[in-house]
């Protein structure tokens, strides 16, 4: 298994500038100690489980960029039926990174109803291109091909839970969040 | 009371670019002509994704619309609050009023009771459409929130007529 800071290091290193980065509740804590750029979009506040949808949004928008979310398993488990959308619309420029680690880690690391086989369930929504991560050696080797290829892309990388990390909080008010990154894309109306 | 001509007709007149649904008897007879008129429709699974994807989309610089049931907008509150409240992103709807025309017919549907309440509780800017005469109404009431900055939703009575 991979602690959840090594997993996004190698993504912060490996991001391209035109890339927009979705992170969401421990993942979106760890992203915003590691760093900031302006097309990262930290959904925080969030509508749980809706990390993948915004990011299919802002994918079939803004298909020359790529855009890559860093999902958890629980909120993975509560939108499933996005994975179906998402490989139905096919948006050859997004990636979904499923940081799995049993829990509910930000809410005091209860366990999440099953440990699911998340590759089995992105091949039979449809995914084309589905990965398993179980170590930091393997993530760091095959991350750039991964990032690259096309997609939709889902990847499920097996990480460590750190219980007692605290939760992300939103690093200002969400509208105003929203138009400066609307500027960073060259969005706003 | 519309045909999907004449909604796909308004919706590109007002350069919406994407339809995000999730059908009823009413709305899901106009998925054909949206797309024959050129605009994308997302289909999606459930009508919280609707919300969220089209937060997405209008991020991106895209202008979507929500084309829901009200058993929908019952069902995809949090993403509403999250998307319209707390970032504030003016995505308007076209919401289905089931069972709005049938009143007399078919009493007891408690979507009658609940839909205009929680639109209300919701704080959205809601224009009820119960007759054909009032299709123009929709754009008008559409370009008012687009031009506010603000979220907006044409509440469409549906059932008989």
């Amino acid at each position: 298994m991979i602690a959840l800071e090594v997993a996004l290091a190698t993504l912060q290193r490996l991001r391209r500038d035109e890339d927009v980065v979705i992170t969401t509740m421990a993942a979106a804590k760890v992203w915003m100690d590691q760093g900031t750029h302006p097309r990262d979009f930290v959904f925080v506040p969030s509508c749980m489980g809706h990390a993948t949808s915004i990011g299919l949004g802002l994918a079939l928008a803004q298909p020359k960029r790529r855009v890559i979310v860093c999902n958890g398993d629980g909120s993975m488990l509560m939108n499933l039926g996005s994975l179906v959308t998402i490989a139905a619309q096919a948006p050859a420029n997004l990636a979904v990174l499923v940081f799995d680690n049993g829990v509910y880690e930000v809410t005091g690391a209860q366990p999440t109803p099953a440990r699911m086989d998340f590759a089995a369930i992105a091949r039979a929504s449809g995914w084309p291109t589905v990965h398993r991560v179980r170590t930091a050696e393997e993530w760091s080797a095959s991350a750039r091909e991964i990032l690259d290829a096309r997609g939709p892309v889902f990847v499920w990388v097996e990480t460590e839970a750190q219980p007692g990390r605290p939760g992300p909080r939103s690093p200002g008010p969400a509208a105003e969040r929203a138009r400066v990154f609307m500027r960073a894309l060259g969005t706003v109306p | 009371m519309f045909a999907g001509e004449q909604i796909a007709s308004l919706l590109s007149s007002l350069r919406v670019t994407h339809v995000l649904t999730v059908p009823d008897s009413t709305i899901g007879r106009w998925e054909n002509a949206i797309e024959a008129a050129g605009i994308s429709l997302v289909r999606v699974c459930r009508e919280g994704e609707a919300w969220t994807i089209a937060a997405g989309l209008y991020l991106g610089g895209a202008r979507p619309l929500v084309m829901i049931q009200c058993t929908g907008l019952f069902e995809s509150g949090d993403a509403l609050r999250n998307v319209l409240h707390e970032w504030r992103l003016p995505i308007y709807s076209i919401i289905g009023y089931r069972s709005y025309l049938n009143q007399d017919t078919l009493p007891g549907d408690t979507s009658l009771v609940f839909t205009e309440p929680i639109l209300a509780a919701w704080q959205l800017d809601v224009r009820l459409i119960t007759q054909p005469s009032q299709l123009n109404e929709i754009a008008a009431h559409y370009r008012a929130c687009h031009d506010g900055g603000r979220a907006g939703v044409a509440l469409i009575a549906e059932g008989k007529a």
